[in-house]
């Protein structure tokens, strides 16, 4: 996969659906000349999609279990992957019982993802490495924009009826709008998973595409919640949808489906964006939440990005991790790799 | 690179496997004493030793003994000495050190694998996660069947002592595949493995010193050609098991012809990989670079002929190659590797020439843009396109990482491309329309056939080929069969045949002249040279005259037995339908032909109607059997399904006896047409009317035309032509020695599946002259594995 820019020149963006400008991420040094151009969207082609519908389980599942087995990273470029991996993470709460105080303390670590001493001791003092975003709830959207003001670390809100999605559509466009003004400018909705049972494209096109007009100029990640969806290809033929309607980013998983983000999964939308880039040229990024909480599935999850997608999508305008306690143990990784002691939990910073 | 730029670069790295152990093994071992006898180590007669070297360095690993005929004697007597009372072992105590032998390779596996790569040049990710479970899996899947052998093969016995020859690609895994079902059905064993990669092996004969294995049951000795005919020539060893090129498989045939020894043969391969236009494209390339990217392509299963849908050809070829760019190169120790150096210089400089040639007559070889290594005899991958069938590329085994491809328009064109090649060991097919594959895999001339998947080996799954691929299996039921006998109800030596005697007497009464004719194609039809010689019946009368068959007529009947699609496609309901009322239809003439037979041969009334009898009651047997004599479900350690499919071997040759001429031909002929073969079948050269009588019957009884053909005359002499025809896939012939031994010599052109009694005849009265033994040779199994789940 290239990794230069690709203008976009096919597809209509559909109605309602605007063209924004390329964004730059905020966390982390790019070149200017590497903007991605924003999914515009194009009209629903159920031909496309059904193009797409050839998804064979077990041959995916084979792929990644050799993947992982075909790809050992050591040393400093673990450390490297690993620093790659805050770099790319949605630090997150999504509990009943969160508040302000708990959003705050979730914002700090944020914003001093490593302790001091490990940060130095990789070298990395002066280079700022942060998760890409912070992920509440809508109550603590403004709460965690006030705390990251000025940062570059994004606030994501789950919006929609998350994570069902079963509110009336009105309900859940305006939660959106109630997102994007209280400052949040990464919304992850949620899809109505009834509506891939019933093969029902259009419906879900359609709601996708008011989603993504009521999220203005705030990034779109769609959550497939692929725990539910029971086969591969109802994955894949989500994900193509959602990439229709105008997702910025297609997601996983809530964390609250019995299921959460796999790596045959990940796989089946992560061969879903290629197959989007190979007919429209249009970039579209992949976020794997819930469950992914060891360094070890981090740098799994990784090496199927470069594997399949290319080093372009290692960036976090392009991937993302949905993650609450990884970040912990990645730190504690980080500290054997410097002094070779194996860490305890309680010696790095709650989150 | 600091840790902050490495961040940016995002490489891999390398990810070395130590090898500290393995040369730490290797300098602990004296090589020049590695020759495994009688449950000693052996330096060879006179010291020989040769040199074996670490293929991505070229760098020396050790000075190995090098076994000359002497060493073979003292294998083989230690092997003879050991197998009574290895025999007698009980099947308890067999499977214990099976068990014993898999769990220590278990607890050296990583050292296994490392040495693999070392020796070999692939990647330590398919000697650590493939080979070597692999190979574990067969000790402790046969450790099952040595205690089940009384259960699951009642009658049957070790063969005896086995020579076993193996090769560089698989050196363990190979090994395994030999030596578990060899010592499970209580054979004792000579092997040798390739002088490519003899170090596994040699760690493996310190196992079984470990694991209690009793002297001179495992003998394992090293070196190259000259030892390995020693083992194939040599008079002590009951079976031969060979994997290899087909070049080498037709020489050991040939050596073995008339020898008596049973022969397996796993041979070369140029398995298509047929990718549908409703196939998971993306999927398919992967079963790509499982397929013809695994070892370096040098597997004898690789999928190297890819034959892809036109509509989709140009989409899966892009993503082909985009794969492609991503495969490494590199040391077969790094983690990271996915393609390690060739073997040795001579197979890199094989597969240099065969590209280069395959470039000149017209193929694009496309390569990604990528550095060698150094040093180490590495090979890019390479993918031919513009390869016609004639190309040589499509055409020769390349065993390195090159793959051909040929597009097809429809399934029925598919299916031509796949079988048009003299082998016919694997394939792959790739298609989510589950009616589509299962269409497919029946058709192909394939021993394995690997839906949505490739390259999937398991113990309890029969491999091994059609067509000059080889013959027999390994794995499973069926592969214990290649080491294991049931005693055959043999009778006398037949003499050779006598020129035709002349006639005493004329023929008498006053019937109408009868001409008998041979029957080709369901029609009876004059010999082509349009002679005839004199049948005798009593007192050395003229009974009558047979038409005298020469080539043209072999080359005819073998024609209309090809041609004949009724009686394959047949269901087995169907077929069984027609045994039985050709039984009905010679049981309503059985005065008659008990009248021929005792006019002929000379025997009794009584007995010739006994003969008449047995042989309705014999076609009512596999009449009987031909629904029952079925396939197995294999359930092997992943979510799949194997089929153990029965398939005829399609056009079988049959040579039969003078003794009991009705009862022999029905013999032979009876399970190969039940298990859905079309038959050219020669009868008694002596007696041949009792044949031509047959041909009324078969032609009333819906018997499909071409699906028995029979041309009377010379029997030694047709059976050598039978032997000759590259389209005859079996034959089997009960003759005089010479003969045997002469049309296992003149089977190599397409090493046809021969089976003969050795110049013996059979006692064809015996129920042991009938059953499953004559039912397993007239199939070929075919493993298709089938792996679900959405």
């Amino acid at each position: 996969m290239s990794s230069r820019i690709v203008h976009a020149e096919i597809g209509t963006p559909s109605p309602g659906v605007t063209t924004l400008p390329a964004r730059a991420p905020a966390n982390t040094a790019q070149p200017a000349d590497d903007l991605i151009v924003r999914n515009p969207g194009m009209p629903l082609d159920l031909g496309f999609l059904e193009s797409t519908r050839f998804v064979n389980r077990s041959a995916l599942e084979r792929r990644v279990a050799t993947m992982t087995k075909r790809r050992s990273i050591k040393g400093d470029n673990q450390a490297a992957w690993l620093l790659r991996a805050i770099a790319l993470m949605d630090l997150t709460t999504l509990n009943s019982n969160d508040t302000d105080e708990r959003v705050r303390r979730l914002c700090a670590k944020a914003l001093n993802p490593l302790r001091t001493d490990i940060a130095e001791g990789l070298g990395v003092a002066e280079a700022t490495i942060r998760p890409a975003a912070v992920c509440v709830y809508h109550p603590f959207v403004a709460t965690a924009v006030e705390a990251l003001h000025g940062s570059g670390v994004h606030v994501a809100a789950v919006s929609t009826a998350f994570p069902h999605g079963l509110a009336p559509l009105a309900t859940r466009l305006q939660e959106i709008e109630a997102s994007v003004r209280d400052g949040a400018d990464e919304i992850d909705v949620v899809i109505p998973r009834g509506l891939v049972f019933g093969a029902r494209w259009q419906e879900l096109y359609d709601e996708i595409v008011a989603m993504r007009a009521a999220c203005g100029e705030s990034h779109l990640k769609v959550i497939l919640g692929t725990g539910d969806l029971s086969t591969l290809r109802n994955v894949t033929l989500a994900s193509m949808v959602a990439m229709m309607a105008g997702a910025d980013f297609i997601k996983t998983s809530t964390g609250k489906e019995s299921v959460n983000a796999t790596l045959p999964v990940g796989l089946a939308m992560v061969r879903a964006i290629r197959a989007y880039f190979e007919t429209t040229g249009f970039l579209i990024g992949f976020k794997p939440a819930g469950g992914i909480s060891t360094a070890k599935s981090a740098l799994d999850w990784l090496v199927l990005i470069k594997e399949e997608l290319g080093r372009r999508w290692l960036e976090p305008d392009l991937f993302r991790f949905g993650a609450s306690s990884l970040l912990t143990d990645i730190e504690r990784q980080l500290e054997h790799h410097l002094t070779g002691h194996y860490s305890a939990n309680y010696r790095h910073a709650l989150a | 690179m600091n840790i902050m730029e490495r961040y940016q670069a995002m490489e891999y790295g390398p990810a070395p496997e130590s090898r500290a152990e393995a040369d730490a093994w290797i300098a602990g071992r004296d090589f020049a004493r590695s020759l495994y006898v009688g449950g000693e180590w052996r330096a060879a007669e006179g010291g020989a030793t040769f040199e074996v070297r670490d293929p991505a360095t070229g760098a020396l690993l050790a000075n190995v003994s090098e076994a000359g005929k002497a060493d073979v004697d003292a294998a083989v007597a230690a092997a003879a000495k050991a197998l009574p009372k290895w025999r007698a072992t009980s099947g308890f105590a067999r499977a214990r050190i099976l068990y014993a032998i898999g769990r220590a390779m278990q607890r050296h596996g990583r050292l296994f694998a490392v040495l693999e790569s070392l020796d070999n040049g692939k990647p330590i990710r398919e000697s650590r996660d493939i080979d070597v479970p692999l190979a574990i899996r067969h000790f402790i899947h046969h450790a099952g069947w040595a205690q089940s052998l009384d259960r699951d093969f009642p009658g049957q016995a070790g063969v005896g002592v086995v020579g076993q020859i193996i090769p560089w690609n698989f050196p363990l895994l190979m090994l395994a595949w030999k030596v578990a079902p060899a010592l499970s059905a209580g054979c004792t064993v000579v092997l040798k493995p390739a002088e490519l990669t003899p170090l596994t092996a040699i760690l493996f004969s310190e196992i079984c010193a470990r694991a209690g294995v009793p002297k001179g049951v495992v003998n394992i000795v090293h070196g190259g050609p000259a030892a390995g005919s020693a083992i194939v020539e040599h008079s002590g060893i009951d079976k031969i098991a060979f994997t290899g090129s087909s070049e080498v498989g037709k020489i050991i045939r040939k050596a073995t012809a008339g020898s008596g020894k049973k022969l397996s043969l796993e041979l070369g391969g140029k398995s298509a990989f047929m990718v549908f236009e409703d196939a998971d494209l993306d999927s398919a390339v992967e079963g790509l670079v499982d397929g013809i990217w695994f070892n370096q392509g040098q597997v004898c299963c690789a999928g190297s002929r890819l034959l892809v849908q036109e509509g989709i050809a140009e989409a899966f070829l892009a993503k082909v190659k985009a794969r492609m760019a991503k495969l490494r190169l590199g040391s077969p120790l790094d983690k990271n590797t996915d393609i390690g150096p060739l073997v040795d210089a001579i197979q890199l400089e094989r597969v240099r020439r065969l590209v280069a040639e395959g470039a000149r007559q017209g193929a694009v070889c496309w390569q990604p843009d990528q550095p060698l290594p150094n040093a180490g005899y590495f090979h890019l991958p390479t993918l031919a396109t513009g390869v016609s069938p004639a190309n040589i590329l499509a055409q020769e085994e390349v065993f390195g990482p090159v793959l051909s491809v040929i597009t097809f328009r429809n399934t029925e064109e598919a299916v031509e491309l796949a079988n048009n090649t003299r082998y016919g060991l694997a394939a792959s097919v790739w298609s989510e329309n589950v009616n589509l594959a299962l269409h497919v895999a029946p058709q192909l001339k394939a021993g394995v056939v690997w839906i949505n998947g490739t390259n999937m080996f398991d113990a309890a799954c029969g491999f091994g080929g059609y067509r000059e691929s080889g013959f027999g299996r390994e794995g499973g039921r069926e592969g214990m069969f290649e080491y294991l006998s049931s005693p055959l109800p043999l009778g006398a030596a037949i003499k050779a045949a006598a020129p035709a005697a002349e006639p005493a007497t004329a023929g008498e009464g006053d019937a109408i002249d009868r001409t008998a004719k041979l029957y080709i194609g369901g029609k009876q039809v004059r010999p082509d040279g349009n002679y005839a010689y004199p049948v005798l019946g009593r007192k050395g009368r003229l009974a009558g005259e047979a038409g005298l068959g020469n080539r043209k007529d072999i080359r005819d009947a073998v024609a209309a037995a090809r041609g004949c699609k009724a009686w394959p496609e047949a269901t087995a309901f169907n077929r069984s339908q027609v045994l039985y009322f050709l039984a009905e239809n010679l049981s309503g003439r059985a005065d008659e032909f008990a009248a021929r037979i005792a006019d002929l041969t000379g025997v009794s009334g009584r007995a010739a109607r006994a003969e008449v009898d047995l042989s309705v009651e014999r076609l009512f047997l596999y009449a009987g059997l031909a629904d029952k004599f079925e396939g197995r479900a294999h359930q092997p350690p992943m979510r799949a399904v194997t089929l153990a499919l029965h398939e005829p071997v399609g056009v079988v040759g049959v040579v039969a006896p003078d003794d009991a001429p009705l009862l022999g031909l029905v013999s032979l002929v009876a399970p190969l047409l039940a298990m859905g073969n079309t038959v050219v079948a020669v009868p008694s050269e002596r007696h041949a009317l009792v044949a031509t009588d047959l041909y009324q019957v078969l032609e009333y009884s819906d018997v499909p035309a071409g699906a028995l053909n029979i041309v009377t005359g010379r029997a030694s002499d047709l059976a050598t032509v039978l032997a000759r025809h590259d389209d005859v896939d079996g034959l089997w012939v009960v003759a005089d020695a010479a003969t045997c031994a002469k049309v296992e010599a003149e089977s190599i052109g397409n090493l046809k599946r021969v089976w003969t009694a050795g110049g013996r005849t059979l006692d064809w009265h015996s129920a042991a002259a009938a059953g499953e033994a004559f039912l397993r040779r007239a199939i070929e199994v075919k493993n298709v594995w089938v792996p679900y789940g959405d």
